[in-house]
């Protein structure tokens, strides 16, 4: 039996979730903190650092304080973990595994650079290369709501409970949304391997940016009308996961006004800190997604990546390592609009997020698919049949939005 | 697929599913099935069919028994656990399990038992004549991989394009019908 390629996996889910994704947590914590303080007008912790007048020197060194996160980690490490009497005990120490294990999962599909290649041997820098990418991804995820529905439930007590009922009728909800936006992504790349989808992205241009190609088959017409169902597909997919990561403004389920801390109240110490990674992680993986489906990936873009594979040190092609770079700053380019729109937009209402899922973005989703379709079949099709299918869309718009404004007429109280 | 993955998914599956009807709990039964199905999903993708394993868990694991895990909580659960065993539920349960075994064995010994070929290379790209040339069904069957997305999308809309459409006439039919009913009871 070889052993090398053992090792080589190993080593991927080393490197790639306990050095880069796990990391990327605290620092998005840290992140969260200090752009909260900026949007605030405040400092925010800026003095955790090396302590050297510990060691007799004269002034600390702060480090903009990004020693912060390990501290916070300490601090949680050391409180005392402490188990109500009430509580479902099996359940409420299974909850917080649940939520964290889904989200860290998920980060074996996510390409994070194009191929190393040592002595000729290629090293790809994603952990499985599954070709049902995004599918896996989504039914991992979907996991993570066990997680916060058995907190809320085994916690024994009111406000979790309410907050792990409200969380999973809103993942339920938005995770059709979610599906369904994609489904115009995945027709105009006709593959379901994220990686292929990067390599196709780098190669013809970035789906939300596609201004350059590599070889001149495919006009920029075509590409720029499917612009239109890329940016709604966008849209609808980044709302549907900040509703699905439970981050503001979709943070119902652990809204402070109304439920005190929300399906986590009961917990504390480590147990509480796992609720806070996985949510974090969930932010970290949404981000990559997204990225990795609308913005192009590892890809440098403009048509630059085909040079930076050619790097190399003798026989050992860097260029992967270059790209791997890349995709994390755009990760954290990403993260940081997630907290942006945190601390800018405020909290919708329980109603006005239900309705936001089924009424608006599903519809919309639904009639994106067609738009995409329309698009990418038109060249093939004769003209009547490209108007007939346009006027039907248009058609199918209107009686849409008409439904939508006539159910909304007569607000009836629902009563249980 | 290595045997010892095949032992531990059937294993884990077998345990999810006793451990429904032994739980007192229906919270514990629930995620009972939840277990069983993830073990269902790993048998699937061991067969190669990831994109059954992976609609398994994204379907029934991650929609349908969350849905079922929320109703129950929602539900008063005492009388539940303090239930007795009848005689009558226990005996209509075996009867029901010696037919689903006869049925099973039955379609067992009518199946030939013919070895089904490997999925090496030889046996895709011979495949491969059947689809259309330069497809994206075709160019992945003669590089060796086996598209199975792209083949149960083909499948679905060319040899049972009527049934699916009838499927979905369906479930709208029964969409609409839980709608009109539960409006028509806050009524």
């Amino acid at each position: 039996m070889d052993f090398v390629p053992i090792l080589v996996i190993i080593l991927k889910i080393v490197v790639l979730t306990f050095v880069i994704v796990l990391p990327l947590v605290p620092l998005s914590v840290y992140f969260e903190r200090r752009f909260s303080a900026i949007i605030q007008d405040r400092v925010g912790p800026n003095r955790v650092g090396i302590p050297l007048t510990l060691f007799g020197a004269k002034k600390d060194f702060h480090l903009f304080g990004l020693v912060q996160p390990v501290a916070d980690g300490l601090k949680l490490f050391l409180k005392e973990d402490f188990t109500p009497a009430h509580v479902r005990k099996a359940f409420y120490w299974l909850a917080p595994a649940l939520t964290l294990i889904p989200s860290l999962v998920t980060v074996c599909v996510i390409p994070f650079g194009s191929t190393l290649s040592i002595n000729g041997e290629p090293f790809k820098l994603v952990i499985a290369d599954l070709d049902i990418g995004p599918l896996f991804v989504f039914s991992i995820a979907s996991l993570s709501v066990y997680g916060i529905t058995l907190a809320g439930w085994s916690s024994n007590s009111k406000f979790p409970f309410i907050g792990g009922v409200r969380s999973t009728a809103q993942m339920i909800s938005y995770e059709i949304a979610l599906g369904l936006s994609i489904i115009p992504v995945l027709l105009y790349f006709g593959d379901l391997n994220l990686s292929n989808i990067v390599q196709y992205q780098a190669d013809h241009g970035w789906l939300l940016l596609p201004f350059w190609d590599n070889d001149a088959t495919h006009t920029l017409g075509s590409k720029l009308l499917f612009w239109f169902p890329a940016a709604i597909a966008f849209l609808i997919f980044t709302v549907s996961i900040f509703a699905e990561t439970n981050r503001m403004p979709f943070d119902l389920p652990e809204c402070e006004t109304e439920l005190v801390g929300g399906y986590h109240t009961e917990y504390s110490s480590m147990k509480f800190a796992m609720f806070f990674m996985g949510e974090y992680a969930a932010m970290v993986i949404g981000s990559s997604l997204i990225v990795t489906l609308f913005l192009g990936g590892w890809s440098m873009g403009f048509g630059l990546d085909k040079y930076i594979s050619e790097f190399h040190f003798g026989s050992f092609y860097f260029g992967g390592l270059i790209h791997l770079a890349v995709f994390l700053f755009k990760v954290v380019s990403f993260i940081l609009f997630f907290i942006l729109v945190r601390w800018t937009v405020p909290r919708f209402r329980y109603d006005q997020l239900m309705k936001l899922g089924w009424v608006v973005f599903f519809e919309a989703a639904l009639i994106n698919v067609f738009l995409a379709a329309l698009i990418l079949a038109a060249p093939h099709l004769q003209g009547v049949i490209i108007t007939i299918g346009a006027v039907l869309l248009f058609v199918l718009t209107l009686a849409v939005i008409w439904v939508a404004k006539a159910s909304e007429e007569k607000p009836k109280l629902l009563r249980a | 697929m290595p045997f010892y993955l095949f032992w531990l998914f059937t294993t884990v599956m077998l345990i999810g599913g006793v451990s429904v009807i032994a739980f007192r709990n229906p919270v514990s039964s629930a995620l009972s099935v939840v277990t069983c199905f993830v073990g269902l999903a790993g048998l699937f993708i061991g067969l190669s069919a990831f994109f059954v394993g992976v609609i398994q868990i994204l379907v029934y694991t991650g929609a349908v028994m969350v849905l079922f895990l929320f109703i129950i909580m929602l539900l008063d659960l005492k009388d539940e656990e303090h239930r007795t065993n009848k005689i009558a539920p226990i005996a209509t349960g075996l009867v029901l399990i010696g037919i689903f075994l006869i049925q099973l064995f039955s379609v067992i010994a009518d199946t030939p038992n013919a070895e089904s070929p490997p999925l090496d290379q030889a046996t895709l790209s011979a495949a491969a004549d059947s689809y259309p040339q330069d497809s994206k069904i075709a160019t992945e069957l003669k590089e060796g991989h086996l598209p199975d997305v792209h083949l149960i999308g083909h499948t679905l809309f060319t040899q049972y394009n009527l049934h699916l459409q009838i499927l979905g006439v369906l479930l709208l039919v029964a969409t609409i019908g839980v709608v009109s009913l539960s409006k028509r009871q806050t009524e």
